[in-house]
């Protein structure tokens, strides 16, 4: 069912951290291997041209202005031409900096699309099972959610802790340089910044946890309350309603005030401690630079000063990226599992063409002919056969299961000769849909066989069979496009003509006439702004465009008005008109006209034959023939 | 809408103030403690004085625990005021919520509600603790190192006064065309998101056509032009940081070239010289800051819009000044009703009815999909107005009567139902909190419930999933009827209540209606004519309009609907899976 994802904790449990980086920067590198490998050593000048302009602060008053000062005229040469110097630095630095940037757009965006196709591609050939047994709405967060981390995780994270590490390596080769003591003091300030880190992440870790609970139980309740909100409404429940929602409301506050609390200090508490590290090396720095020690000089220790700052800064963006990356690899994992997932199977080989029959011996032909043959290309020896497609139907001993374990249709046998008519009848559950999920491979049986003219339908190429098989179901689905567009779907190729030949096939055009911009109309929202009914004559108008041989029709239950219905029914009608068609009947109309009525009941066919003969037999049929009467 | 929203601050208010007041408390200590620390170089280094650096760096580390404090404090009050502002916003709008009428809820989608309720309060929320204590922290920084910068030297201080300027007005440039770039690239990405929502969705359209191929060439396409509007976007974004390290290196070299002249002419001190150089980084970074805050701020605007719509609303129906609390009887009166959903629609959905129902008939009402036969029982417990002439209960028009007291007395059975998460005995004692297990139970054999739930193994006690997932159809809508008879209700409406329920069940409980609550008004709305025509009259609904309002027998002699209807049905319309089986 689809819904939106129930918030999860903060920190989702990955089993393969380390698999799942690779894995993605393998992807990254496949196709942006040379723009990587630039951003890299971008990364590095500009990081570099930043060290050298706060080295630059040391020689400036070691080197320049103190002897200068010293100077009985000073002279400036020296000095503009270090600055000179520098600038050239700084400008390659900014350079970098904006192409490793703009590179990283393209790196991101490209990724992410290239991903987002894949992830896409994929879908399309994942089998009907697949979407029945996840919710919609995880698959569209994989979309959505998971892709926005990726893309975060890509265009900052990475960037930011490739920068963070060139700079730590960087400003603590220049320390040491400067001052090892002083170097030695800010390291075990900032391991005391990486305790508390983990003592405030630790709790505050807990606080989420129960902030991410407590939002859960509220969206929750918000969700099924508001859709419930009319019955809520006519059970005056308001009162009730609101009293609950309080509480757990305040709960929340709790939670969320806590955690809040906990993450904000953070910042403040590492602000501090790297101001601490500065004061402490900057007061044993003073007492070394005037006893003299380690050769430190004010200029040295001004230096050094800049660089326990610029040291401190990338530790503590570190820290803090860190829960982001988690979050991005859970979604990644999210991603890559949609990537990983079985495609339908199709080892098919016998082909749908267009054929020619002439003297009783078929030939294949480039053009439609309205008439179709199975190719049936022997293994063996390549030899070519071909059967005339007639839409003989047959099920022998068929056992299927949505699990293996839970049989749902127990050896079902059936046949349906060309042109037939067969409904299936029987209670809600036993399993007439079921039945026409395998006739179209949307599913695969366990046990028996199905064949189609002859030829086992595992034989047939799935987009053959599929081409072959018409299919109106129950809900309808349409597409954001044009009304011209959602029937054309039936057969891209096919002109404005016989669009509007198929809408009046279905009893459609009618109505699309009557619309603000007839055929050009734009239906969005899955035809939200037409009735049930006109989006069932869309359906078979549809279906009535591709011309198939066989047609699987699902008819709609109760709640069309009878005007409506009548026109939905007599388009259906004019479609089945000369194919063999399989319905799913909820009318007696259309079960007392069918050549063949299989009865059904918790899977199994009980009963079989025409409207006569059943009503003869008096078994279930006279039963659910007659039980609508009982009562009046 | 500032204001909408602010209302809602109320006991945070202190927490609000608090909040700013110490981040710039905290700020104010950060920019004392590079003075303090040029302070050590040049008035203790220099000078050889070691009494001063130790007695200035002892200032500095108080200093630096006064910050931290503040700091904390500051997250503190911040998390309260903007956790508190987002608790009463939600309580607020829930409760605004519960206020709507049928009308008011029909305006919003639920999923709309729900997408305010959760997502838009969150990034209130966030947006208003990052003002609280980013959008302070942040100006008053750049200001106070800007006026201490001015303090030690007002010469060089002018050289970060124009890199303000001028990185101020590149950012905001930026920052403005960029929003409107992403606004339209945002745009395009929602419908590349609902594309593959509908691709989903229709999956077996999808593969029955065996349209894979086309889907993913219309995806790549779509996908490529997202990739083009957001590349585009981004270009534009990227130029902060490049711009950022350029004014702040141009800075540094400008202050070092003067600086040098300054100190060498001694008008500088050298500590000076570094404390300015510190200054420029505080002061260049938190303008970065000033400006991801403003983009951030500009996007929960939207969010604000969306909650405050919710906060506005005002309920369209209201309780009388004098309400009538007690309903006297189950008799209905319609006197020339006209009713539209919408002031601005022209054809009224019910057009000048006129019935009169005694008490303790049973109706049945009949008609196709959008005949209005909703809209019809819907006026009897005033979920909706009449536009004009009246609808009367026991006698009295609907609007004197308290509204809750009159839907106590009216009970109705949507047909969009909903249990809720709970036990079977929690969803029943809906409709009687003080319900015995007796009486829950007897109104569940009136409603035939009472099989299935005691071959239930946990029976009255289990557990309904939300939304009632768990249990059939045609059990949902047994527990809706049995839930609506706990009211003992003096109206009982059933709206399409019985379609997923077989024939001969549906046959058992009109039985036990007769037979058990004769007293009660009954008014059923059925698809089927089997369930209406036993009814004591059958009312007709075509088009807005009765067309027909007498018995079974009566109707099929001189109503053409209704007669239509019924050979339809009986002899080759009707709805067959559903019949009969038990």
């Amino acid at each position: 069912m689809p819904g939106p994802r129930r918030p999860q904790g903060p920190r989702p449990k990955i089993k393969n951290p380390g698999r799942l980086l690779a894995r993605l920067m393998r992807f990254i590198f496949k196709k942006y291997a040379l723009q990587l490998t630039i951003v890299i050593i971008c990364i590095f000048v500009s990081v570099l041209a930043s060290v050298q302009g706060t080295m630059f602060i040391q020689t400036l008053i070691d080197d320049y202005i103190l002897p200068m000062v010293k100077q009985p005229v000073a002279d400036y040469g020296p000095l503009l031409s270090a600055i000179a110097g520098v600038a050239c630095f700084y400008g390659i630095g900014v350079i970098s900096t904006f192409a490793y940037q703009k590179i990283m757009i393209y790196v991101t965006q490209g990724t992410i699309r290239a991903m987002r196709d894949e992830l896409f591609a994929h879908m399309q050939e994942l089998p009907v099972s697949y979407f029945d047994t996840h919710s919609h709405g995880d698959i569209m967060s994989v979309y959505t959610n998971d892709m926005d981390t990726l893309r975060q995780l890509i265009s900052q994270s990475i960037p930011q802790l490739l920068q963070s590490a060139v700079n730590i390596a960087s400003v603590f080769v220049c320390m040491v340089k400067l001052n090892i003591p002083l170097t030695g003091l800010t390291l075990f300030m900032v391991f005391v910044t990486l305790l508390v880190t983990k003592y405030f992440t630790g709790s505050s870790g807990r606080y989420f946890l129960a902030q991410q609970k407590d939002l859960g139980k509220v969206n929750g309740f918000i969700e099924e309350m508001l859709n419930g909100q009319k019955v809520v409404k006519v059970f005056t429940h308001e009162k009730e309603n609101m009293e609950a929602f309080d509480e757990i409301n305040e709960q929340l506050f709790h939670s969320a005030n806590n955690a809040n609390f906990y993450s904000g200090c953070l910042g403040p508490v590492n602000a501090q401690i790297g101001n601490l590290s500065y004061v402490l090396c900057a007061m044993t720095g003073g007492i070394m630079a005037l006893a003299g020690s380690f050769g430190l000089t004010l200029g040295r220790l001004a230096s050094f000063l800049n660089f326990n700052k610029s040291f401190n800064m990338p530790i503590s963006q570190v820290s803090q990226q860190f829960n982001s990356i988690v979050m991005a690899l859970a979604g990644c994992e999210r991603i890559f599992s949609l990537l990983d997932a079985e495609p339908e199977k199709d080892n098919g080989y016998v082909n749908l063409v267009n054929a020619k029959e002439e003297n009783g011996v078929l030939t294949e032909s480039d053009t439609r002919t309205g008439t179709w043959a199975w190719k049936h290309t022997h293994q063996a020896d390549g030899s070519v056969d071909y059967v005339k497609l007639t839409g003989d139907v047959v099920f022998d001993d068929v056992d299927f299961g949505y699990v293996p374990e839970k049989i749902v249709l127990h050896n079902v046998d059936l046949y349906a000769t060309p042109g037939q008519k067969i409904a299936f009848v029987g209670s809600t559950g036993a399993g007439k849909t079921t039945i026409t999920n395998l006739i179209n491979r949307f599913y695969d049986i366990q046990d028996g066989k199905i064949r189609y003219d002859g030829i086992n339908i595992n034989k047939i190429k799935k987009a053959d069979l599929r081409h072959s098989l018409g299919i109106v179901l129950q809900d309808t689905h349409l597409f954001t496009a044009s009304v011209m567009e959602n029937i054309r779907y039936g057969k891209l190729d096919a002109t404005d003509e016989e669009v509007y030949a198929a809408a009046k096939l279905a009893n459609a055009d009618t109505f699309i006439q009557q619309l603000p911009d007839g055929y050009d109309t734009v239906l969005s929202g899955d035809g939200a702004n037409l009735s049930q009914g006109q989006r069932q004559l869309l359906a078979i108008a549809r279906a009535a465009i591709a011309d198939p041989p066989v047609l699987i029709l699902d008819e709609a239950t109760s709640s069309i008005d009878t005007r409506t219905e009548r026109i939905v029914q007599d388009g259906m009608d004019k479609l089945m008109a000369g194919r063999t068609t399989f319905v799913i009947a909820h009318r007696l109309s259309t079960v007392k006209n069918s050549d063949c009525i299989i009865v059904l009941e918790q899977g199994r066919v009980i009963e079989r034959g025409n409207h006569e003969q059943l009503i003869a037999k008096k078994g279930k049929y006279y039963q659910l023939y007659t039980g609508n009467t009982i009562e009046a | 809408m500032l204001k909408t929203i602010g209302a809602h601050i109320k006991e945070y208010t202190k927490a609000s103030i608090a909040t700013p007041v110490f981040m710039i408390l905290e700020v104010i200590m950060e920019t004392i403690i590079p003075l303090l620390m040029a302070s050590i170089v040049n008035d203790g280094v220099e000078k050889g004085d070691t009494r001063h650096i130790y007695v200035t760096g002892a200032w500095m580390i108080l200093a630096a625990l006064f910050s931290l404090f503040c700091g904390c404090m500051g997250a503190k009050y911040g998390a309260k005021a903007s956790m508190g502002l987002g608790k009463n916003l939600r309580g607020a709008m829930f409760a605004q919520i519960q206020t709507y009428s049928f009308a008011n809820i029909d305006k919003f989608s639920t999923a709309g509600l729900v997408t305010r309720l959760t997502t838009d309060v969150t990034n209130i929320q966030n947006a208003y603790q990052m003002i609280l204590r980013m959008a302070m922290r942040a100006p008053s920084t750049i200001i106070c190192a800007m006026v201490m910068s001015f303090f030690v030297s007002p010469k060089l201080a002018s050289i970060y006064l124009a890199a303000v300027i001028f990185l101020g007005t590149a950012l905001v440039v930026i920052a403005t065309f960029a929003m409107r770039y992403f606004g339209r690239a945002f745009e395009k990405y929602d419908e590349l998101n609902e594309s593959v929502q509908e691709n989903v969705s229709a999956i077996r359209v999808v593969k029955a056509y065996v349209r894979e191929e086309h889907e993913k060439n219309r995806f790549r396409s779509a996908s490529k032009n997202i990739y083009n509007v957001f590349t585009k976007a981004e270009s534009l974004v990227v130029l902060n940081a490049p711009l950022m390290t350029f004014t702040v290196y141009a800075c540094i070299l400008l202050v070092s070239w003067f600086g040098a002249h300054m100190v060498v002419s001694s008008t500088l001190e050298i500590g000076d010289l570094m404390l300015l150089l510190t200054y420029c980084m505080n002061i260049l970074m938190n303008l970065m800051i000033l400006s991801m805050i403003f983009v951030m701020i500009s996007m929960s605007v939207a969010s604000a819009k969306r909650i405050c719509e919710v906060l506005n609303e005002e309920s369209t129906l209201h309780n009388p000044a004098q309400p009538i609390y007690d309903v006297p009887d189950g008799s209905i009166c319609f006197d020339h009703v006209s009713f539209r959903y919408s002031k601005s629609s022209k054809k009224p959905v019910l057009d000048d009815i006129s019935l009169s129902i005694k008490s303790g008939e049973t109706i049945g009402i009949i008609g196709g999909t959008g005949s209005s036969k909703t809209s019809l029982v819907s006026l009897v417990s005033r979920l909706y107005d009449v536009d004009s002439g009246l609808v009367t209960v026991g006698g009295h028009d609907v609007r004197e009567y308290d509204m809750d007291s009159l839907r106590n007395q009216v009970a109705v059975v949507l047909q969009q139902n909903v249990l809720f998460s709970g036990t079977i005995l929690d969803n029943l004692r809906w409709g009687d909190a003080g319900a015995s297990e007796e009486e829950c139970k007897h109104a569940c054999e009136l409603a035939c419930a009472d099989e299935f739930i005691s071959a239930f193994p946990d029976g009255y006690q289990t557990h309904i999933e939300q939304g009632g997932t768990n249990v059939s159809g045609g059990q949902k809508q047994r527990l809706c009827i049995a839930r609506a008879l706990l009211k003992k209700p003096k109206i009982l409406i059933l709206d399409d209540s019985t379609s997923a329920v077989d024939t001969a069940t549906d046959a058992r409980i009109r039985r036990a209606f007769r037979e058990e609550i004769p007293g009660t008004t009954k008014l059923i709305i059925a698809q089927r004519i089997s369930s209406v025509c036993d009814a004591d009259r059958i009312i007709v609904m075509e088009d807005g309009k009765v067309s027909g309002f007498d018995t079974h027998e009566n109707l099929l002699k001189n109503n053409e609907i209704y007669r239509d209807v019924y050979e339809s049905q009986t002899q080759g319309g009707g709805d067959f899976d559903e019949g009969g089986v038990s």
